[in-house]
């Protein structure tokens, strides 16, 4: 009996095939992008190093020859990608470290940031939404929005600098800059699903909240909030350099702050690969789960 | 129709747009201000108070003085003025690199949409904020004042026309095959004219809900760049460099006046979103 493959299966590895070929390509092009963006920087070739009166010429001759390696933007690149093949991300001009090992000490600081961040944003978005979704007052509805209103104009380095003057942890700042763009769309989202015609029987034949939203408003709102969750991660990654360069926080998002500053082109390069690729990483995932979730239900 | 009913239709109108009229009026009120800080403000925003440096709100300075003595409210309104004019100069040039570049990716189509929203999901794949901090950090940071309130609103405006370039290559590509563009293209009319007579006029209520909404994005991005000492340089205030005060306090209650940029900034750009709540519906 011939083999059967399974067209939803089948569907489904095309979209993550898709997605990763999409992801290489973004991610090596963004990375290209950055360094020809520092490369044509004003003062990229001004080290100021070079200025220091305690230096020999052999070894001012030694500091230009490795920025001369920098000069041709394409040959830089391929080289970093050689290298970058082989575990090795460069050195930082600026720092003198190996980028390897500072995105590794302050990568987890960041994770946590953002992380906390999140949930604290998720968490406060899906009350709020939920109980004007289960309340349907509008006073309530209004007083949710003016909330989150609120908290949309108020720049996000403002909120990172009160989280200082007030001593509360960064992680609170980022949930509350990623806190309103959640509830936006997941208000909107739940307040659909919820007039849907079969909810609006459920309720009134006096379903169980819990069950009405477990078995019937997630299915239909699910793949969509997903996709928030997908924009939400880099809401919360471009968030995490002010917070953390306002606040003293030593996580990736100062390092790509220190690196933009310093025209630290190995390092900004390697910040810009990654921060493309955790925000890519994040929608595509969104996007896959999402699918998954339709194709069972159909 | 009669007087009773005119005055009923009134009421209604009043009664369901209040918040957008009061918003409106709000947001009048401010740019009025703003460009009469000349007659409100005769001593500038650059004159130096020394004898009162770092002062509390007096009769002379009522908003005090900033720590090298020059008037914060005279500096408030110019900075308002500031703000507020060129948020909307760089919303200009953002919805119209996003109509050239997705209206005409849209009408096109096939591979040039293909490379045009390549290049707009790779700019999408980037946080905003981490993307704008980057490039303004790689550009000249001592600059004349001027340069850098051009630098600012230059990358604002360069950098923030992806998100509405999507929306407009989708509305383009939907109007390339629409009925009258096909018995324009059969009357004759091609290429060039064929788009800026027949389909940019058609994205117009798009272009215009991209440019509105785009004001106070920009608004906010300027003061967070202006935060981080990236946005326009000293002596010349804005939003964000006003904000940066923020920076030295030690207590919120001990120097309150020094939030007043900030709420000025959070009822401005409140306003803008009460008064374009309709146009956020038209361009998503």
């Amino acid at each position: 009996m011939p083999k059967q493959t399974n067209p939803a299966r089948g569907t489904m590895v095309r979209k993550i095939a898709r997605h990763g070929v999409t992801l290489v390509a973004t991610v090596m092009l963004g990375g290209f992008l950055s360094a020809t963006l520092v490369r044509l920087a004003p003062g990229f070739d001004v080290d100021e190093a070079q200025l220091d009166p305690h230096l020999n010429s052999e070894s001012i001759r030694a500091l230009r020859e490795t920025r001369l390696e920098q000069r041709n933007i394409f040959r830089f690149y391929f080289r970093s990608l050689q290298r970058a093949a082989h575990g090795d991300l460069g050195t930082s001009i600026s720092l003198g470290q190996p980028v390897t090992l500072l995105l590794r000490d302050r990568a987890p600081l960041t994770l946590r940031l953002v992380g906390l961040g999140l949930l604290l944003s998720w968490t406060a978005a899906m009350a709020l939404s939920l109980s004007a979704a289960w309340l349907r007052v509008q006073a309530y509805d209004a007083l949710t929005t003016v909330i989150s209103g609120a908290f949309l104009c108020i720049p996000a380095a403002v909120l990172a600098l009160l989280s200082v003057l007030w001593n509360v942890p960064g992680s609170l700042a980022v949930g509350l800059i990623v806190f309103p763009q959640v509830f936006r769309y997941s208000r909107d989202l739940l307040a659909k699903a919820y007039s849907l015609p079969h909810i609006v029987t459920a309720r009134a034949k006096g379903l169980n909240e819990l069950r009405i939203l477990f078995w019937h408003v997630v299915p239909v709102a699910g793949p969509q909030l997903l996709a928030v969750a997908g924009i939400s991660v880099s809401i919360a990654v471009g968030a995490a350099i002010p917070v953390e360069a306002l606040c003293g926080l030593a996580g990736v998002g100062q390092l790509a702050w220190q690196a933009a500053l310093a025209r630290d082109l190995p390092l900004l390069m390697n910040i810009t690969i990654l921060v493309t690729l955790v925000t890519l990483l994040a929608n595509s995932g969104a996007d896959v789960i999402g699918t998954m979730l339709r194709n069972r239900k159909a | 129709m009669s007087l009773g009913r005119m005055k009923i239709g009134r009421a209604t109108f009043w009664r369901a747009n209040a918040f957008r009229i009061v918003a409106c009026a709000v947001l009048l009120l401010v740019v009025g201000l703003s460009l009469a800080a000349n007659w409100l403000a005769p001593g500038g925003y650059v004159k130096q108070y020394r004898e009162a440096a770092d002062s509390a709100p007096s009769r002379q300075h009522w908003l005090g003085t900033d720590d090298i003595g020059r008037d914060r409210f005279a500096r408030v309104l110019y900075g308002t003025r500031i703000s507020l004019l060129l948020a909307p100069a760089a919303a200009f040039l953002s919805t119209l690199m996003a109509a050239l570049i997705g209206g005409m990716a849209g009408y096109l189509g096939g591979s040039w949409a293909r490379v045009a929203m390549a290049l707009t999901d790779l700019c999408l794949s980037l946080p905003w904020l981490f993307l704008l901090i980057t490039v303004r950090a790689l550009m000249p940071l001592n600059v004349s004042p001027m340069v850098s309130v051009l630098a600012t609103f230059l990358i604002l405006g360069m950098l923030g026309w992806t998100s509405a370039a999507r929306v407009l290559c989708a509305s383009a590509g939907s109007l390339r095959d629409s009925d009258f563009v096909c018995q324009a293209r059969a009357s004759g009319i091609r290429g060039a004219r064929l788009f800026w007579v027949h389909v940019l006029p058609n994205l117009k209520p798009v272009l215009y809900a991209q440019f509105w909404i785009s004001i106070p994005a920009f608004i906010l991005a300027e003061a967070n760049l202006g935060i981080l000492g990236l946005g326009v340089a000293e002596p010349m205030p804005s939003w964000g460099s006003l904000l940066k005060e923020l920076e030295g306090l030690v207590s919120v209650g001990e120097e309150p006046w020094k939030f007043v940029p900030l709420v000025l900034l959070v009822v401005v750009v409140t306003s803008f979103q009460f008064v374009l709540s309709k146009q956020e519906e038209l361009a998503a």
